[in-house]
């Protein structure tokens, strides 16, 4: 898989998935953080909160934005924190890919 | 133990980068994130391939750990003060490691790489090189270590600690949500254990939580404070953490991590497990 240059105000592009994740079986949440400037935030701590807001898990943004995580079908909190400012997004995710963009503001 | 003893802020970490006696070292699950910026004069150890045997699945052995510190620089009377990233996981997973061989001087950086980030303190790329050193290791204390055995003999009788996110423990998810999730071991948790998610400990920016509310959130969740404990998780790193917390900070005398974890338990057959919210009752004999 390739990997585009990200431009925030592009449609959302996802972390490229490993050969071995199989879309099939996989809930896949994944997305770029944004700055309010429609710059891509590396470096950013995406987490996932669960459906009773309980933390899930947790990681870092690539330079280009992106971010990614293996979940299961059901609702979704991804809460971004980055020296560019927060961001907060509520998703309902199912089986295969789900994208979704964060803008944080500062 | 206690707060005092065991935890440094960044605001400390700052102050004495570069004190001689004092060694930064950087423990990630990501063995990468080291290279792109450490704090300054920090060494790295990664968890897999320096702390793992390569072929078993064990700790690297007393020789083998005086032989990696001895040549990262790291001497027997210097205070090694860990942190990483991950909310510090692998930065407690280490902590506890050098505790089981024995290190007298030994903190845990509060709120680990992220806090040090999100406050833009100083990270550098530079390479860091340290005169060895001779160091010497205890034989392991196995004390603060729980194997198998120890833990199914522990359900109904000890505390048992599960602190994996609520959907691994109710066996929604097999692994933390940034792993896929196609895994070998059977989902659920072990039978009595209290779901006691080692986020609840930490603030948001990677922080531990006051003393007071740690009492607050084991308490609440029924932890009886009379009777020993074992922390685990999947493969022993997040269990670190709430180690950490229970003897490190709280002080509580008898705390053992459980390293084999979840890979191992819902690997093992005919032993009890528990599915869904509820920690479940012992199996009747």
């Amino acid at each position: 898989m390739t990997t585009n240059s990200v431009g925030c105000g592009a449609p959302v592009q996802s972390a490229p998935l490993p050969a071995s994740v199989d879309l099939e079986k996989e809930t896949v949440i994944t997305g770029v953080v944004c700055s309010g400037e429609g710059d891509p935030v590396g470096g950013a701590y995406v987490r996932l909160l669960d459906a009773t807001g309980e933390f899930t898990a947790e990681v870092v943004t690539s330079p280009e934005g992106q971010f990614r995580f293996f979940a299961a079908p059901g609702t979704w909190t991804l809460r971004a924190l980055s020296r560019a400012g927060n961001a907060d997004a509520k998703l309902t995710a199912g089986r295969g890919l789900n994208e979704v963009a964060l803008s944080v503001i500062a | 133990m206690s707060r005092d003893s065991a935890l440094v802020s960044a605001d400390w970490a700052e102050k004495y980068l570069g004190a001689p006696g004092i060694v930064f070292v950087e423990v990630d699950e990501d063995t990468t994130a080291y290279d792109t910026g450490h704090i300054p004069g920090a060494v790295k150890l990664d968890w897999k391939s320096d702390l793992q045997d390569p072929v078993r699945r064990d700790f690297v052995n007393q020789q083998q750990f005086e032989a990696l510190l001895s040549e990262r620089g790291i001497g027997n009377g210097d205070q090694v003060v860990l942190y990483g990233g991950n909310n510090n996981w692998f930065a407690a997973y280490a902590y506890w490691y050098f505790k089981l061989y024995g290190h007298g001087d030994l903190k845990l950086l509060d709120g680990g790489r992220k806090k040090w980030e999100l406050g833009n303190r100083p990270l550098v790329t530079d390479p860091v090189s340290r005169t060895a050193t001779s160091y010497r290791a205890q034989t392991q204390d196995q004390s603060i270590r729980a194997f198998r055995d120890e833990v199914i003999a522990a359900i109904g009788a000890k505390n048992l600690v599960d602190v994996r996110s609520p959907d691994e423990y109710a066996g929604r998810l097999l692994a933390p949500a940034h792993l896929p999730q196609e895994q070998a071991q059977r989902a659920g948790h072990i039978p009595t254990a209290l779901s006691v998610p080692w986020s609840k400990a930490a603030n948001e920016d990677g922080t531990f939580k006051s003393d007071d509310e740690l009492r607050q959130l084991y308490g609440g969740a029924g932890l009886d404070g009379s009777k020993s404990t074992i922390a685990y998780c999947r493969i022993g790193e997040r269990s670190s953490h709430t180690w950490f917390v229970l003897r490190e900070l709280l002080g509580h005398s008898d705390v053992k991590n459980y390293d084999g974890s979840w890979t191992e338990y819902g690997s093992l057959v005919g032993v009890p497990v528990a599915l869904g919210d509820e920690p479940g009752d012992p199996p009747s004999n």
